[in-house]
């Protein structure tokens, strides 16, 4: 759907070239949402800006649908933004609007007639969760609310792709959270494709599909959210992916419940996305006679299924463990007997 | 009583002079308030990195707008006079007036414009351009809205210094309660003419600051 070819940007400064793009290649699906994630700097920003143009390319190549970007002349690529919803993050309002004429302003850039525009608006309020407020400005408003009035806005020309530059950078973890579900159920029920920006591993994991990884203006990983978490290669991406679990494994702490009991037995289960489900511990703790005591771990879930390890005690009859073993096991988590080494 | 406190003073000449001096406040403020929009956004506009981005026009504005400031009101009335003759074809009276009260406050106007225009943040301008808004559409539907409280204030600054000018340019003959004052109050040794245009110089002064506060307020939604 939005195809990029060997894409730069270089900014002349004084005394050197700063090159904040670099030589980035990449294809996005249509429907996906895909993570651009990097440290401050990397030109996550200067990325997202070349796509609809608000910094021109030094060099390459941007086509969405089959159209190409990059040749599009003024008027052309004024109408094409139309359909390239953005949003940031310090939502950029307009404070002298209330939330119903912010949402209206790119219908009437668009020239919709009042009527169509009451109708879409009064639509795009109810999809974001704003009703009631139509009259608030946006000082009036929470954070939170203030960029689900930046996404009714971005949405409003019905546009094919949505950019998001750090759009949840400004939120709190609750607000954020509920700002990322927006995104996801706006994504399944639009088919809307979604390139999102940002420094924060924990908003790659919970709604996208695919991630590339900047340093230096360049891609330096790219792939599915989950087999970026699993097998992270460069070491940029192995840093972000430790933002996650910052709990270290502790085999000492484990010690204390390996024992010669054959009643008790310490394993470690392996999610590695797939078909597992959450309710999978409770499942085996109620189909099966053994108590299930969870010693140590962490899983996150991710839009391709659950991902990380956890360490329990399954204590039971010796023929019960086994079988609920080989009951998570087919659920499609790894598992591993811990032993005293 | 009234006329024990004030023997020299003539009711209808009073309201007359007052009248003439807010003729010349409003029809000045009007022109101040659309040359200096106009100035303002140049300046603004043809500033580096933004929309127009141009520095010989922005240069040339910027010393223009330097220049006709740096002129004392005064002199520059006299500066004008051939001018305001071509103009007005007569260089006496609240009309020959306006074209020195205008050129004077604009570009003081302007200057207040350009510092509204650079508050108004960076990001709605970039969500404007991300949604394909056309220039003139960034200009009178973000530019000038978002700032509206500081240009109005601006202009209420503008309004009151004007007042003042009016006032000078009664000396030398431009009508209005500066006129009063001067001509039939300090000519006359009439002090208590002269007092009594101050207090309605100060009144007017005084409404226009309240009005201008008034609504600054109101339509400031931050
Ligand atoms: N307009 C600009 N002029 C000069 N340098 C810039 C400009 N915009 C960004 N840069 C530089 O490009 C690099 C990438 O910036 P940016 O895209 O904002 O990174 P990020 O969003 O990942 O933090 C930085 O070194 C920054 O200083
Ligand atoms: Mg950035």
């Amino acid at each position: 759907m939005i195809s990029i070819k060997k894409l730069s940007k270089h900014f002349q400064m004084k005394d050197q070239t700063v090159h904040a793009v670099d030589d980035v290649s990449l294809e996005i699906e249509k429907g996906e949402i895909f993570g651009v994630i990097g440290y401050s700097g990397a030109g996550k920003s200067t990325f997202v800006r070349l796509l609809n143009r608000l910094e021109e390319p030094t060099s390459g190549e941007i086509t969405l649908d089959q159209q190409s970007l990059t040749q599009l002349g003024k008027n052309d690529l004024r109408k094409k933004r139309q359909k390239i919803g953005m949003i940031f993050q310090h939502f950029n309002l307009l404070w002298s609007r209330t939330v119903y004429e912010n949402i209206a302003f790119p219908l009437e850039i668009a020239g919709l007639d009042k009527q169509s525009s009451k109708e879409k608006v009064d639509e795009l309020i109810e999809l974001v969760g704003l009703k009631g407020r139509e009259n608030s400005y946006p000082s009036q408003l929470s954070g939170g609310q203030k960029q689900r009035v930046g996404i009714a806005r971005a949405l409003a020309n019905d546009p094919e792709v949505l950019l998001c530059d750090e759009a949840t950078s400004a939120l709190d973890p609750e607000t954020t959270d509920d700002i990322l579900d927006l995104l996801v159920s706006i994504n399944k029920k639009l088919k809307l494709t979604i390139i999102l920006i940002t420094h924060e591993m924990h908003v790659i994991q919970k709604i996208c599909h695919r991630v590339a990884v900047m340093e230096q203006g360049k891609v330096v990983e790219v792939g599915d959210v989950l087999e970026v978490f699993i097998n992270p290669k460069e070491k940029t991406t192995k840093r972000f992916v430790q933002q996650l679990s910052p709990l270290e494994h502790d085999p000492e702490r484990l010690k204390d419940f390996i024992t010669e009991d054959e009643s008790k037995e310490v394993v470690k289960l392996h999610f590695v996305g797939g078909t597992a489900r959450r309710s999978l511990i409770s499942e085996v703790a109620k189909q099966f006679d053994v108590y299930v005591n969870i010693l140590q771990g962490s899983i996150s879930q991710t839009q391709e299924g659950s991902y990380g390890t956890l360490f329990v005690e399954l204590d039971g009859e010796r023929k019960v463990i086994e079988a609920s073993m080989n009951y998570i096991r087919n659920s499609g988590v790894e598992v591993e007997v811990v032993t005293n080494a | 009583m009234l006329e024990e406190l004030f023997p020299n003073v003539i009711m209808e000449n009073l309201w007359t002079a007052t009248y003439e001096t807010l003729y010349m406040t409003v029809i000045s403020v009007i022109g101040t308030f659309i040359l200096g929009i106009i100035l303002g956004l140049l300046l603004y506009l043809t500033d580096r990195g933004n929309l127009w981005s141009n520095r010989v026009i922005n240069g040339i504005t910027a010393t223009v707008v330097n220049v006709f400031r740096a002129i004392p009101f005064i002199i520059l009335i006299l500066l004008l006079i051939p001018f305001t003759d071509f103009l007005m074809d007569t260089i006496r009276g609240p009309k020959a007036a306006l074209p020195a009260l205008i050129i004077g406050s604009a570009p003081f106007y302007a200057r207040l414009v350009e510092i509204a225009l650079k508050e108004v943040d960076k990001g709605v301008i970039e969500a404007a351009k991300s949604m394909g808004a056309k220039t003139h559409t960034i200009i009178f539907k973000v530019l000038l809205q978002e700032s509206k409280p500081a240009l109005v204030g601006g202009l209420t600054v503008t309004a009151i210094a004007l007042i003042g000018y009016t006032a000078i340019a009664g000396v030398i003959g431009a009508g209005g309660l500066g006129d009063l004052a001067y001509m039939h109050g300090f000519q006359r040794r009439n002090n208590d003419v002269v007092f009594a245009c101050t207090v309605f110089i100060v009144a007017i002064v005084f409404i226009f600051q309240w009005a201008g506060d008034f609504v600054s307020k109101r339509i400031d939604k931050r």
